[in-house]
């Protein structure tokens, strides 16, 4: 395995590049839940004439964005407690009845970050051990929502794969993740083995293998 | 004629004793009962054991207990307060972490008198295996682990075995309440407030607007005042971003 410095990389997407590949996946009519980071860019890339719904493990189903300065109201916030807004249908439940969206199934899909991802599908997103343990709602999205799509960099700040054999990370759920959208490229879980479906502009397979750790195929279209 | 609302809900507080299990509503800052919180404060309640989402990023509130060392164990899934971690690490508060959505269905549960439930939610990880440190010994080293949870499977997926929770008391905020103790919240500040409200045996509900019994319509009612004991209007200034 070679860990490439990949400080000075051009090639690949960009964070908002990401977002934009994950933004153009997503059906009309799907209600989703965004994590922070990446995830949190995809509003702002999704196709015209294509009706997304977002829901906040807050209790809001039908998120809006921030209202501007001066109409922020302390009792309407999403998941990373910011002032948010509502639009047309949106509904507000408890957080009882706002987890049974999330674990019964009830999304299409949850969109997050992650430390690693492993070759079956396990995710570690929720603690680097030494730091502050927090979970929130991860662990309940992954385990209940049926589309798990990871958006992350390639490579960790090190140079190191996050797309890797096993997690060295703590779990946040066992073979969970469906999709892995990096910079250098896009991964789909298929009958429990990752799969390489799309490259980034400019990137070649060789450049992804180098730096994945994850065994995997290639089902590159064309 | 009901009427549960009192003058000084501080004063009613005064029957929480230290050591009790207090379950609390709010998600952040937003419908957290201040009120009733700084109370617990100024009524000198200590050895707390407190079931709730966050502990804040601020010291009003749970974290004004927790700053004042009043906290004993927190049950939470996202504390983020700094001063929280460092009595932590430095074996000073216990800490159970848990998936937010067991928190609110162990909350709900408990207050429809169900014991326990399997959930899918933790399985697999360090929060149901028993290798999550409960508390620290002050050297950096864990002193005890939240306990392994039982695991069964169900259609060839695992889920964990939670217990619901039946708290001592409950703390919730409203934007609206009547006489007998019903209650309607606003927006996304309604959040775990039900939930808290219904496993507290005695609950408490502070409230920004208090009205006569009728002026809320059935169908508008969304804890009603079965689960709720006190109600007085809330002292704590509505937290601004």
């Amino acid at each position: 395995m070679t860990y490439t410095d990949t400080s000075t990389q051009v090639v690949g997407r960009t964070r908002d590049e990401i977002a934009r590949a994950v933004a153009e996946d997503l059906e009309d009519g799907y209600t989703v839940n965004l994590g922070v980071g990446i995830p949190l860019a995809i509003p702002r890339f999704i196709p015209e004439g294509v009706t997304v719904f977002l829901q906040s493990e807050n209790g809001v189903l039908g998120l809006g964005p921030h209202p501007g300065a001066g109409n922020e109201d302390p009792d309407l916030t999403d998941a990373g407690k910011q002032p948010a807004s509502l639009i047309t249908g949106a509904a507000i439940v408890d957080s009882a009845t706002s987890f049974a969206i999330i674990r019964g199934g009830h999304l299409d899909a949850t969109i997050l970050g992650a430390l690693q991802v492993s070759e079956t599908g396990d995710l570690a997103n929720w603690y680097v051990p030494g730091r502050n343990p927090a979970v929130g709602g991860a662990m309940d999205l992954v385990a209940g929502v049926p589309r798990v799509w990871v958006c992350m960099e390639h490579v960790d700040r090190s140079g190191r794969p996050k797309l890797v054999r096993e997690c060295t990370f703590p779990l946040t759920g066992h073979r969970v993740v469906t999709r892995v959208y990096t910079d250098l490229a896009t991964f789909h879980f298929e009958d429990g083995r990752l799969v390489l479906k799309e490259l980034a502009p400019g990137v070649t397979p060789e450049y992804v293998r180098e730096r994945t750790e994850a065994a995997y195929v290639e089902d590159l279209a064309r | 004629m009901i009427d549960k609302f009192r003058d000084d809900l501080a004063e009613a507080l005064d029957v929480v004793w230290s050591g009790a299990t207090i379950a609390v509503g709010g998600f952040g800052s937003s419908g957290r009962p201040d009120a009733l919180l700084n109370a617990l404060s100024d009524l000198d309640k200590r050895d707390l054991h407190l079931y709730v989402n966050n502990v804040g990023d601020d010291f009003t509130g749970v974290g004004r207990l927790v700053r004042e060392g009043r906290v004993r164990r927190i049950t939470a899934s996202f504390p983020i307060l700094q001063e929280f971690y460092d009595d932590y690490f430095a074996g000073r508060i216990e800490l159970e972490l848990i998936p937010q959505g067991t928190l609110a269905e162990r909350m709900r549960a408990g207050g429809a008198g169900v014991a326990a439930f399997y959930t899918p939610s933790s399985a697999g990880t360090m929060l149901s295996d028993g290798t999550f440190p409960l508390t620290y010994d002050g050297e950096g080293q864990p002193a005890s682990f939240v306990p392994a949870k039982e695991t069964r499977q169900f259609n060839g997926r695992d889920y964990v075995l939670e217990y619901g929770i039946n708290a001592d008391f409950g703390l919730v905020k409203a934007q609206l309440g009547d006489r007998s103790g019903n209650l309607r919240f606003h927006l996304s500040a309604r959040n775990f407030n039900p939930l808290a409200g219904m496993c507290g045996r005695v609950t408490f509900a502070e409230v920004e607007q208090l009205v006569e019994t009728g002026d809320i319509g059935p169908d508008d009612i969304h804890l009603p005042g079965v689960f709720v004991d006190h109600i007085g209007m809330t002292a704590a200034p509505v937290p601004a971003h």
